[in-house]
């Protein structure tokens, strides 16, 4: 073998072995490399107890309040909703219906105290026209589902 | 026929790639300047205003394109600096060396306009989220390989101890590339990526795409601006070196 197979053998091998000690590394901070937990997350008692952490999900559609200073509305995932309550100004992408992520505790009484809310927008950019369209779209959808699901109703098991 | 085939690797010696970089410099200079005002006339009067976002996007236009060249570079970097240390190649380590601080100014780039870009839209100038962090890390390679090699005197000790820091290093691009799907984090996924269609408006998109071309014709021109002198440096003692400058 010569001194130059040699070397790249060992460069080859170094990157290898390299890359699966990273894996494994990355594989057990896991859960520490994650910026937020989800509702379903909190529930099944992943995030910590007594110490600041963030969950994320989205804004569910109709829960938000404002009472004077302080805003109130619901992170959801689908699966699990938590309620969370924030004194301050929201980012100007902070929406029903939008992603959001809040720094904060969790309350005794299973609310969250926020001191930082951040939104978290999608990687979709599109002109107002377009955005117009597709939620037309959509609404339209929504609305021959319904009249179908009325005009049949489906059988309750 | 015969004496039509050029021999490439006559281009491998430091003497003969001095000039054929000088030669291919303004062209590379040219076309950044020429995708670089097409991308920002288009990113800036053509393409439309984002529908959530409004008009503070656009700097989606410098903020990907220096994102994507700071990842790429690093590639090439760890590439020429692995050839060098596997094939004892002089060029290639001089072309690690040419790489690496345009590689650093790129990820500069893109952690400074992302903070510019992160306060309106998601509320913070940073966060510690995987994206961003990797990122950070990225930048702090570009650096540590700069430092290590301008720490040690003897170029070609130099090249080797940087050449392990550049190919340690290589295990950090997929981590940033990927950690928008691998972990939750406040960073949006991909737009463009090869396994699907892009999720932006075409003329936003034609936008990004030029830009991301004048970057990679500036970073071309600038490596082989910056290998010129390298060359010329640690070949001082050379006879054609004397001759040229002479």
């Amino acid at each position: 073998m010569k001194a130059r197979h040699k070397r790249i053998a060992i460069i080859v091998g170094g990157l290898a072995s390299l890359s699966i000690a990273a894996f494994f590394v990355l594989n057990a901070l896991n859960s520490n490399i994650a910026l937020f937990f989800t509702p379903t997350q909190v529930y099944a008692g992943e995030a910590p107890k007594d110490r600041v952490f963030r969950i994320g999900g989205m804004v569910r559609d109709g829960s938000l309040q404002r009472n004077s200073m302080t805003v109130h509305f619901v992170v959801t995932d689908t699966a699990k909703d938590i309620p969370v309550a924030y004194t301050g100004i929201l980012p100007d992408l902070f929406k029903e219906g939008k992603g959001v992520v809040a720094q904060g505790k969790l309350g005794p009484d299973g609310q969250f105290i926020a001191t930082e809310v951040l939104a978290k927008h999608d990687a979709n950019y599109m002109p107002p026209e377009a955005k117009h369209a597709i939620d037309q779209a959509q609404a339209e959808r929504m609305e021959k589902t319904l009249t179908r699901m009325v005009a049949k109703p489906t059988p309750v098991p | 026929m015969q004496n039509k085939i050029i021999h490439w690797f006559k281009y491998g010696s430091p003497q003969s790639f001095y000039p054929l970089a000088g030669k291919m410099l303004p062209w590379f200079v040219t076309l950044a300047v020429i995708f670089g005002s097409a991308g920002l006339w288009l990113g800036f009067f053509v393409a439309p205003t984002d529908a959530v976002q409004g008009e503070g996007y656009r700097i989606i236009f410098v903020h990907v394109a220096a994102s994507w060249m700071s990842m790429f570079l690093y590639l090439v970097m760890a590439f020429w600096a692995g050839l060098g240390l596997a094939l004892n190649t002089r060029l290639s380590s001089m072309m690690a060396s040419a790489v690496a601080p345009t590689g650093a100014l790129m990820a500069f780039i893109s952690l400074w306009t992302g903070a510019l870009w992160g306060k309106p839209m998601w509320g913070t100038w940073w966060v510690w989220d995987a994206r961003l962090t990797s990122e950070l890390i990225l930048l702090f390679l570009y650096l540590g390989f700069l430092a290590l090699q301008a720490a040690i005197d003897e170029p070609r000790r130099a090249d080797k101890a940087g050449a392990i820091l550049a190919l340690v290093g290589v295990v950090n691009v997929p981590i940033i590339y990927f950690s928008v799907t691998w972990w939750n984090t406040l960073h949006q996924g991909a737009s463009v990526s090869l396994t699907k269609s892009p999720s932006m408006a075409v003329t936003m998109l034609w936008g990004m795409l030029l830009m991301a071309l004048c970057f990679w014709m500036y970073s071309i021109a600038m490596t082989l601006m910056r290998v010129r002198v390298i060359i010329l440096e640690r070949e001082r003692t050379s006879e054609w070196v004397k001759h040229a400058v002479a």
